[in-house]
């Protein structure tokens, strides 16, 4: 199981004000075509971007380590290059061990080549505080330097509590602070699918 | 000596038998029964209610560390001698390993002296039986025995006499005087370095072992030194389930062999080390079940001849440390009823009679203390306690009156509460608290 | 059943029942035998054996109970493998990196308390600590307080008020770990206490056995039915205790070969077997575990002589070659060369010797990660 992160959960941080609750609309967001169609977008976005050269997808995860290796599969066929993924566990580097529950470590492994010096796009599947991209950041950095960093996300829901945002985005949600958005996707979760669950 | 005012006991029950009043005057009980109070001596007595309490001959103790001289942090006469009379006791016999040790005439009249003045019980010294408890030549036996202090029971308690032939001296010396030897049964060589029973607890708390052979062969062999020469052998806290059927075989043949058992004996084994809490170390050490059910059996059927406290107080940095660096001993005066009671009573092995025989009377005839033990009768010396058989009470080390507060107890509930003791006439503990001296040095 | 602290079990040899039996028994509030269930007159009040020594250095209405590895049985099946799988982990997160420095315990403080010569685990533990940005303090028994005659409760009221995290305490007495864990709310780890244990040994131990008989295997023992034989002065030995118990926790099958005044009494009772022939037991073993001789043993006439010695329980090639293809060969260190083991098997193949001792940086940050992060029972 992997651990919970900010992202993923509604608990964690103290709210600015919540936006126009008419903008939030309960229920699936996006179902499974969506989220190939969003997919397919994300991956000509970073074609655009990368114009030519490769870069090197790092899924944080659990989640964005399946993003991470879907991206890749398509920009493989946009583009015929090969994007060479790699999974980076951010829990060694989180700013709260000492705040909350212990949990397991992910799987932190990275393509051959390493970082060094190479586009490195962070993959991950919500964007919430930005705590969870920060301690990425330090993780990578201790992994090498790499040229440039990007993030992908599939969902950016708001409430950033860092200086910090996604150079690509699936969808932009707005939340409430107490609202908690679900990923699920296939490959862990059985179905692909984006959900807000509203504070009751 | 200060005149004893005279005292009516009204509704005990002797050995737990039917209730009776007693009247105590002149240091004597001296009338008994419901027309006790119409004696002479009874005009203006006060009356001490006794109605459901048990009336036992005050309790002895063959076995006791007070400490002093040398660790008056620890436990003093003084002290000690409150935890006693709260416990029960009229009379304990105060183990030689002092500093300095009581092998002299002058150490063991000065141990002697400060029982007398703290007067709450008799303190009767034990004198050791090698110079300077070293076992390696023979203490003035004589010269304690003809002292104030009239010594009669000698030994080198914490150490074993472990040299045969200096064994048998003294166990051949000491006839001359009536005297006795308490051994420490412990072979020196097989408990190099012991911390707790060898067995299954010793090798998994990883720590060296004190194999119950150690205590089985010297016992066996002082056995038959005591056969060989015709003396007198008393075995000190005897632990083990092979003891028993030492002391038993030796007994059968006619061996002059007694022996005592602690309370922590009676109720406690080696599990008890787990936790690494030194207040548990103890030499001997804490045993198994089966030895537990040997001891109490032994106590119930009469190998066993006492139950005696090695009430062993320790200053609280001798406890609040590494297990192998604390030292051995438990507090025991205040407990051992209870814990007779708790093991022996109501597990129908011993009746009140019983209780009267194993922590009375034997020990007052093995240290031949003529006036403790005696029957509770007309013209018998007022030394008795009153015991509450059906209170329950909670230990704590630091309730106790023992300068030190090393309980293996602590917590637990135990049953039977000391409420009254009456040293020759004199109410030492009244209601559970120490009344006064008893006036015994005035 | 939850990872990590493992209920204690009826692991004492006293029955349920007192012998004092009927009402007194009862009144008499034995907790010990019981440790399961704490009689409700000692709750909190006595030091209960067979409970004490986990997580109950907390007094009644003090600080919630700390986490400590004070004996290998503190861990069952899921929390030793919990251990193992966090190591792995960590020797990936770090594994060739430049800086192989994690920040996680940045601003912890780490002290190793050592009443005991031990610079290899002692510098295993610095590393492990220093790996993950602990603040490390040594605190060694030489040239400190402690030889002036300090106690050990003194020593750990002053590491409590420094605020120490963790007190990692190595100590010649077997139990002081235990003792510590009663004074100090930081976490205690025992780094070899006398002759009792030296939990990480045996998870290093073990961690080196996984990837070697169970490669990649992550989420399981992986040592479930393997057969390790444990060699040589079991009695006094800290490793071998530690060892007996997490294996046997893995699945593993322990033979120990030892000579018979070298095996403590009651073994009988540990879930092992027993045999004097070297020869056979190498022969169906997938590891060979052999335990160092100390000194003072073949000086207190537990054997007859070191070459006597040799001849029975040593390892030399000619025993190495009866091991399987696979078997592997470990020694806990610091070897006695040319007494328990030859300088040819030591260095020879199957030796994992060298690799134990980098393994026992990893599987110590994962002690300490787990322990500082919220406990050895952590998160699934």
């Amino acid at each position: 199981m992997a651990p919970a992160r900010p992202e993923t959960t509604s608990t964690d941080a103290a709210s600015p004000a919540p936006p126009a609750a008419d903008a939030r609309t309960p229920g699936r967001l996006l179902a499974g075509p969506d989220i190939a169609r969003t997919v397919d977008r994300m991956a000509h976005q970073i074609l655009e971007r990368t114009t030519g050269r490769t870069a090197v997808l790092v899924g944080i995860p659990t989640r964005g380590v399946h993003l991470a290796h879907r991206l890749s599969g398509r920009l493989r066929t946009f583009s015929g290059q090969a994007f060479p993924v790699g999974e980076l566990d951010i829990t060694l580097y989180r700013d709260d061990l000492r705040r909350r529950p212990p949990r397991s470590l992910g799987q932190t492994t990275l393509p051959d080549g390493g970082v060094e010096d190479a586009t490195v796009i962070l993959v991950d599947d919500v964007l919430y505080s930005g705590r969870t991209v920060r301690a990425a950041l330090d993780a990578l950095r201790d992994h090498g330097r790499p040229a440039q960093v990007q993030l992908a996300v599939l969902v950016d829901r708001g409430h950033r509590r860092l200086p910090i945002r996604a150079d690509y985005v699936g969808k932009n949600v707005p939340t409430a602070l107490a609202d908690d958005v679900v990923v699920r996707l296939a490959e862990v979760d059985g179905v692909d699918e984006v959900e807000l669950v509203r504070a009751p | 000596m200060t005149e004893v005012p005279a005292l009516l006991v009204t509704g005990a029950r002797p050995y737990g038998e039917e209730p009776t009043d007693l009247l105590l005057a002149g240091g004597v009980i001296a009338a008994t029964g419901p027309d006790a109070h119409r004696h002479p001596a009874a005009d203006g007595a006060r009356r001490l209610d006794a109605t459901g309490l048990v009336a036992l001959p005050g309790l002895v103790d063959l076995h006791t560390h007070l400490r002093e001289p040398g660790r008056e942090d620890a436990e003093t006469v003084e002290s000690g001698s409150r935890a006693a009379a709260l416990g029960g006791y009229t009379a304990v016999f105060a183990m030689p390993n002092t500093d300095p040790v009581a092998d002299t005439a002058g150490v063991v009249e000065q141990v002697y002296r400060l029982g007398r003045d703290a007067g709450l019980v008799d303190v009767q010294p034990i004198g050791a039986v090698t110079v300077g408890r070293r076992g390696e030549r023979l203490a003035e036996l004589g010269a304690m025995a003809t002292s104030a202090a009239r010594v009669r029971v000698f030994s080198d308690d914490g150490d074993c006499v472990a040299d045969p032939l200096l064994m048998r001296r003294a166990l051949e010396y000491v006839k001359a005087f009536d005297g006795v030897v308490a051994q420490h049964a412990e072979e020196p060589r097989l408990t190099v370095g012991a911390q707790l029973h060898e067995g299954e607890v010793s090798g998994r708390l990883g720590m060296t072992g004190w194999p119950a052979v150690a205590e089985e062969a010297i016992i066996a062999r002082d056995c038959l030194l005591a056969a060989h020469v015709g003396s007198r052998l008393h075995v000190c806290h005897l632990s083990t389930a092979g003891s028993v059927g030492l002391v038993a075989a030796a007994k059968a043949s006619g061996t002059r062999v007694t022996a005592e058992v602690t309370p922590h004996h009676l109720l406690l084994t080696d599990v008890r080390a787990e936790g690494y809490d030194p207040v548990f170390k103890v030499n001997p050490p804490l045993r198994t079940d089966a030895d537990v059910d040997a001891v109490r059996a032994g106590l119930a059927d009469g190998t066993i001849d006492v139950v005696a406290t090695d009430h062993a107080p320790h200053a609280v940095q001798d406890k609040e440390c590494e297990w192998d660096q604390a030292r051995p001993g438990m507090l025991g005066l205040q407990t051992a009823l209870s814990v007779v009671v708790a093991t022996m009573v109501r597990t129908g092995l011993l009746d009140w009679r019983g209780v009267a025989r194993v922590m009375s009377e034997a020990p007052a005839r093995i240290g031949g203390l003529a006036d403790h033990g005696r029957p509770l009768a007309e013209g018998e010396p007022a030394t008795l306690v009153l015991v509450d058989p059906d209170a329950v009470w909670t230990v704590r080390g630091t309730e106790l009156a023992s300068r030190s507060t090393n309980t293996p107890f602590e917590g637990m509930e135990l049953p039977g509460r000391v409420v009254h003791t009456v040293l020759r006439g004199w109410p030492t503990v009244v209601d559970g608290r120490i009344a006064a001296a008893a006036g015994v040095g005035v | 059943m939850t990872a990590g602290i493992r209920t204690p079990t009826a692991t004492s040899t006293q029955p349920a029942t007192d012998p004092a039996s009927g009402t007194a028994a009862d009144r008499v509030a034995d907790p010990v035998g019981r440790p399961g269930e704490a009689a409700p007159t000692t709750v909190g009040t006595v030091d209960t054996p067979g409970t004490g020594t986990v997580g109950t250095a907390g007094t009644p209405g003090g600080p919630p109970p700390a986490r400590h590895l004070l004996s290998a049985a503190d861990l069952d099946l899921a929390g030793a493998v919990h251990v193992l799988d966090t190591a792995e982990r960590l020797a990936q997160a770090i594994a060739g990196r430049e800086v192989p420095k994690l920040p996680t315990l940045r601003g912890r403080t780490v002290v190793n308390l050592f009443f005991e010569d031990s610079t290899r685990t002692r510098i295993s533990f610095e590393l492990a600590a220093k790996r993950l940005s602990a603040d490390v303090i040594n605190f060694s028994a030489k040239g400190s307080s402690v030889s002036k005659g300090e106690s050990l409760k003194d020593t750990a009221l002053t590491l409590q008020a420094m605020g120490a995290d963790a007190v990692v305490c190595r100590h010649p007495s077997s139990g002081a770990p235990h003792r510590l864990a009663r004074w100090v709310d930081g976490h205690v780890v025992n780094a070899g206490d006398g002759t009792h244990e030296h939990p990480t040994q045996a998870l290093l131990d073990a961690f080196t056995l996984r990837r070697h008989l169970a490669p990649g295997v992550t989420g399981r023992s992986g040592l479930e039915d393997r057969t390790v034989v444990v060699v040589g002065d079991v009695l006094h030995s800290r490793v071998a205790r530690s060892n007996v118990l997490l294996l046997s926790t893995l699945g593993a099958r322990v033979v120990l070969v030892a000579p018979p005044t070298l095996l403590p009494r009651g073994f009988e009772h540990w879930p092992v077997e027993v045999t004097y022939d070297l020869d056979a037991a190498v022969r169906r073993a997938d590891a060979v575990m052999m335990l160092r001789v100390q000194r003072e043993r073949m000086e207190g006439a537990f054997f007859p002589t070191p070459r006597e010695y040799t001849r029975h329980f040593g390892l030399d090639e000619r025993r190495r070659a009866l091991l399987p293809e696979h078997g592997v060969v470990l020694h806990p260190g610091p070897m006695n060369r040319g007494v328990e083991i030859t300088p040819q098997v030591a260095d020879g193949n199957g030796s994992v010797i060298v690799e134990q001792v980098a393994n026992g940086v990893l599987v110590r940050m994962a002690v300490l990660y787990l322990l500082l992060t919220g406990g050895l029972d952590g998160a699934r």
